[in-house]
C-alpha cells in the first residue's frame, strides 16, 4: 500500500451560518492603548507585528489611551462624528428612496462609517483617493454638496454623470475622489501610478488605493503592491476588511494567511492593522500613513478591522448566509456610538445634544433630498437627454457615433 | 520602423515633459525589439524605466498617472501578453472620460508588436486588434510604414483619448510583402522609409490609398498592405490598395468612395475570420455600397485556429492567397 492516502480539497466555511449563535471567539483583540506608535522612517522589517495585532486609541470606557491617542482636538473629534452621522443618516434615506423606486441601487455604509470619515481627515487638499463604493464619507467629510451625490443616484437632469454612471460611483477631482468604476481591485493600481506620477513630477500631493477584504484577491492588488514596493510610491494602501465579500466570509479571500495587512509583509511594505470602528485610531493610522508618503517613505498598507452591518447592496439578503444577529455580537462595537462616548466621557458632549444634533442632521438631509427631487428621480420628473449617451465616449465625437446618434433620433 | 517609433518617442519626450514610458525591458536596454533604445540615458530614469512583468500594473498606474495629468506611453512587449491588461483597458481606459463625465480622462498610448512572421508560434503572432476595436472609448491604430508609424504615434501621444498603437513586429526591419523566401529588403530602400527628423503628426482616422486601381478594391493594414500590393503586381490586377491605418475611428468615406467607384472588395487581415476586424470592414461595405456592389465581398485572413509555429507560411496570409482571392473576386 502507498505511505499516501487519496487527497481532499480544503474549502474554508465560517464559524457560523443562519440559525447559529454569532462566534467572534477567532478575532483577537489586543486592549486599546496597547500597540506601539512606531517612529516614521521604521524599518518596515522591525514592525511586522503590527499586520497581526489592531491599533486601538478608544477604550471600553470611552477613553482615548495610548501612543496613538491625542491627535484630534475636541472641536475637530465633534466634527468628525457629526460627519458618520450625516452619512449614517444619507444612507438611511436613501435606502428609503431606493424602496420607493427613487433610484435603482444603493449601497450603504452602516458600521463602517469612521473608515472613510476619519481618513479624510489625514489627508489634504489636492491629495487623490482611488476609492471603492463604500467610501462616500471621503466626500462627506470634504463637504462636498450632498445634493450632488443624490443628483446622481436619482439619474436626474442634474445628475453630474448625465445619467451614464450608476448611483454611488461618484466622481469629484476637486475633491480628490477618483470616478468610482464599480470593478473591482482594478483602481488599486491606479492610485499607485497616480502617486508615481507625483513622484515623478517632484511634487508634494500623495495617493490613497481602497480595496475590499474579497477584491485583494484579483491580480490587481498584487499588481498594486509591486508596483508600489518597487517605486516607493507616496501612496497609502487601504484594505477594508468588512468580514463579508458579498455573501463570501473573508476566509475565502484570505486563504491560509494570517490578516490581510500580512500580504504587505513579502513587499517590504509596512504593515498595520487598526480597528476600524475607532474615528481616532482610524484617524492616527492614516496620519502615520500620509506623513511616510510626504516624507517619500513610500507606500503604507493598511486593513481596517470592522464588519458590514447592513447588506452588500440593495440587491443583497445577508439572512441568507449569516446569523441575522451577528452585526450586535461584532467585538468592535459601533463606530459612531463609541466616538459619542468618548465626547461624552470628555464632557463636550451629552445624550441631549445628540439628539438634537441627529434631528438637525436629518432635517439637512430631507432639504437636500427636496431640492434633488425637484429635478427628478430615476422614474419621474427630469431626466438625462437620450443625446447624453453619445456624448463623452471620446474627446470629439467620431463619425460612426454620430451616425448611430442621429439615427436614435438626437 | 524600429527608429521610426523611437523617433515618435523621442520628439514627443522632447517636447513635452510629461510623456514617459516604461515597460518590460524598456529601460536601461531599451526593449526587446530596441524601440526605446537611449531614452532612458537621454531623459532620466524617472521618464523611461523598466516595470515588473505585470501588464494589469504596466497599464493600471499609466492610467493613474494619466489621471494625475501625465501622458504615458507604455509598452507591452507582445501583443499577446496584453491580456492581464485587458480589463484596466476595456473597463477602464475606455470609459473613465464617459462615466465621470469629462470629470477624469485618460490620455494613454499602449504600444504593442503584433501580427506574426517571426516564427513566434502562439504566443508571439498574435493579431488581437478586434479585441480593441470592439471596444468603445478606444482608438486603435496599426502603421504600415515608418513614415507613417512615426507620424501616428506623435499624434497617438497627443491625443486626449487612450490609443492602442499595434506595430506589425513583421514590418520592423523592411516592408515584408510575404515572400519570406527571398531576402529581407530594407525600408532604406522605400520611400516610406524615409522618415523626417523632429515633429510632425498624421491625423487618426485617416485611411491612405498606397495604389490605385479602378477593378477592385484591397482593404489592408499593417504587413498586409505589402501582401496585398505585391499580390496586385504579380496577377496583374488593376487593384485599388487601402491601407486603414486607424481602425477606429475608421476613415469609411475613403472606403466607400474606392468601392463605389470599383464594385468589388478584398478584405485582409492576418487575424483569425471569424468575428475579425474584417467582418466589420464587410458589414460597412455591404450596408454603404451594395447597390454597387458586382460580386460577393472576399476575406483573406489568418485560419480560424491558434497561430501554429512550423507551419508558420501556410498559415500567414501570403501574396498567393491574396492573389487568388483577387482572382476570385475578379471573376465572380
Amino acid at each position: 500500500m502507498d505511505e499516501f492516502s487519496r487527497l481532499s480539497l480544503h474549502v474554508p466555511e465560517p464559524a457560523v451560518r443562519p440559525g447559529d449563535e454569532p462566534d467572534f471567539s477567532n478575532v483577537r483583540i489586543p486592549k486599546a492603548g496597547t500597540v506601539p506608535r512606531p517612529e516614521i522612517d521604521v524599518d518596515p522589517e522591525t514592525i511586522r507585528d503590527l499586520a497581526f495585532s489592531i491599533i486601538r486609541v478608544l477604550n471600553r470606557e470611552g477613553e482615548a489611551v495610548g501612543p496613538w491617542s491625542g491627535l484630534l482636538s475636541d472641536d475637530e473629534l465633534l466634527t468628525g462624528l457629526r460627519h458618520m452621522m450625516m452619512l449614517r443618516a444619507f444612507d438611511a434615506r436613501m435606502l428609503m428612496a431606493q424602496r420607493q423606486g427613487k433610484t435603482s441601487f444603493y449601497m450603504q455604509h452602516l458600521g463602517e462609517e469612521a473608515v472613510s470619515c476619519a481618513f479624510r481627515k489625514a489627508l489634504r487638499k489636492g491629495d487623490m483617493n482611488f476609492p471603492t463604493y463604500r467610501q462616500a464619507g471621503l466626500l462627506i467629510a470634504d463637504d462636498y454638496p450632498m445634493v450632488e451625490m443624490m443628483n446622481q443616484i436619482f439619474s436626474n437632469e442634474s445628475d453630474p454623470c448625465h445619467g451614464r454612471q450608476l448611483p454611488v460611483m461618484y466622481t469629484s477631482k476637486e475633491h480628490g475622489f477618483f470616478t468610482i468604476s464599480g470593478n473591482l481591485a482594478t483602481q488599486f493600481v491606479q492610485a499607485v501610478g497616480w502617486a508615481m506620477a507625483s513622484a515623478i513630477k517632484s511634487d508634494t500631493r500623495i495617493a490613497a488605493g481602497w480595496i475590499g477584504d474579497g477584491s485583494t484577491a484579483e491580480s490587481d492588488f498584487h499588481s498594486a503592491l509591486v508596483f508600489a514596493s518597487t517605486y516607493k510610491a507616496p501612496v497609502i494602501l487601504n484594505i477594508v476588511n468588512n468580514q463579508w465579500a458579498i455573501s463570501t466570509f473573508q476566509g475565502i479571500a484570505r486563504g491560509g494567511s494570517g490578516t490581510f495587512a500580512a500580504r504587505g509583509l513579502g513587499f517590504g511594505i509596512p504593515a498595520l492593522r487598526v480597528d476600524g470602528n475607532d474615528y481616532l485610531a482610524v484617524y492616527a493610522v492614516a496620519r502615520w500613513a500620509a506623513e511616510r508618503a510626504r516624507r517619500n517613505l513610500g507606500p503604507t498598507l493598511i486593513e481596517y478591522v470592522t464588519y458590514r452591518v447592513g447588506a452588500h447592496s440593495t440587491s443583497d439578503d445577508p439572512s441568507a448566509y449569516r446569523p441575522k444577529t451577528e452585526s450586535e455580537a461584532w467585538p468592535l462595537g459601533d463606530p459612531v456610538l463609541r466616538l459619542k462616548k468618548h465626547l461624552i466621557v470628555r464632557g463636550v458632549w451629552s445624550e441631549e445634544r445628540h439628539a438634537q444634533a441627529e434631528a438637525e442632521i436629518m432635517d439637512v438631509i430631507i432639504q437636500a433630498q427636496k431640492e434633488a427631487e425637484r429635478h427628478g428621480t430615476l422614474h419621474a420628473g427630469g431626466r438625462p437627454s437620450v443625446r447624453d449617451i453619445f456624448e463623452g465616449v471620446y474627446s470629439v465625437m467620431p463619425p460612426h457615433i454620430r451616425r448611430q446618434r442621429q439615427k436614435a433620433g438626437y | 520602423m524600429i527608429e521610426a517609433v523611437r523617433s515618435a518617442m523621442d520628439v514627443s519626450m522632447a517636447r513635452d515633459e510629461d510623456v514617459v514610458v516604461f515597460g518590460e525591458d524598456v529601460g536601461y536596454f531599451g526593449g526587446v525589439f530596441r524601440c526605446t533604445q537611449g531614452l532612458q540615458a537621454k531623459y532620466g530614469r524617472t521618464r523611461c524605466f523598466d516595470t515588473p512583468i505585470s501588464e494589469s500594473g504596466i497599464v493600471g498606474t499609466a492610467i493613474g498617472m494619466a489621471a494625475y495629468g501625465l501622458k504615458p506611453c507604455v509598452e507591452i512587449q507582445f501583443a499577446d501578453y496584453m491580456y492581464p491588461a485587458y480589463d484596466q483597458l476595456t473597463q477602464e481606459a475606455a470609459r473613465i472620460r464617459y462615466r465621470s463625465n469629462g470629470d477624469f480622462t485618460c490620455p494613454i498610448v499602449v504600444r504593442m508588436p503584433t501580427g506574426g512572421g517571426i516564427f513566434g508560434g502562439q504566443t508571439h503572432s498574435q493579431s488581437p486588434e478586434a479585441l480593441f476595436t470592439h471596444v468603445c472609448g478606444l482608438k486603435v491604430i496599426v502603421p504600415s510604414n515608418p513614415y507613417d508609424a512615426k507620424g501616428l504615434l506623435i499624434s497617438a501621444i497627443e491625443d486626449p483619448d487612450p490609443v492602442i498603437f499595434l506595430e506589425p513586429k513583421r514590418l520592423y526591419n523592411g516592408p515584408f510583402d510575404g515572400h519570406h523566401e527571398r531576402p529581407v529588403i530594407p525600408w532604406s530602400k522605400h520611400e516610406l522609409g524615409d522618415v523626417p527628423e523632429g515633429h510632425y503628426t498624421i491625423p487618426i482616422g485617416k485611411a491612405e490609398i498606397r495604389r490605385n486601381g479602378s477593378a477592385v478594391t484591397v482593404l489592408a493594414y499593417g504587413t498586409m498592405v505589402h501582401v496585398a500590393l505585391a499580390a496586385a503586381e504579380e496577377t496583374g490586377t488593376d487593384a485599388e490598395v487601402i491601407d486603414i491605418r486607424s481602425l477606429l475611428p475608421l476613415d469609411l468615406e475613403t472606403i466607400v468612395a474606392s468601392v463605389t467607384k470599383t464594385g468589388r472588395c478584398v478584405v485582409v487581415h492576418e487575424a483569425t475570420l471569424t468575428s475579425g476586424f474584417g467582418a466589420e470592414l464587410v458589414a460597412l461595405v455591404q450596408e454603404h455600397c451594395f447597390y454597387h456592389l458586382e460580386a460577393p465581398v472576399v476575406r483573406v485572413t489568418g485560419w480560424d485556429t491558434p497561430y501554429p509555429h512550423a507551419q508558420e507560411w501556410d498559415y500567414f496570409p501570403g501574396p498567393a492567397r491574396v492573389g487568388r482571392a483577387l482572382t476570385e473576386a475578379m471573376e465572380a
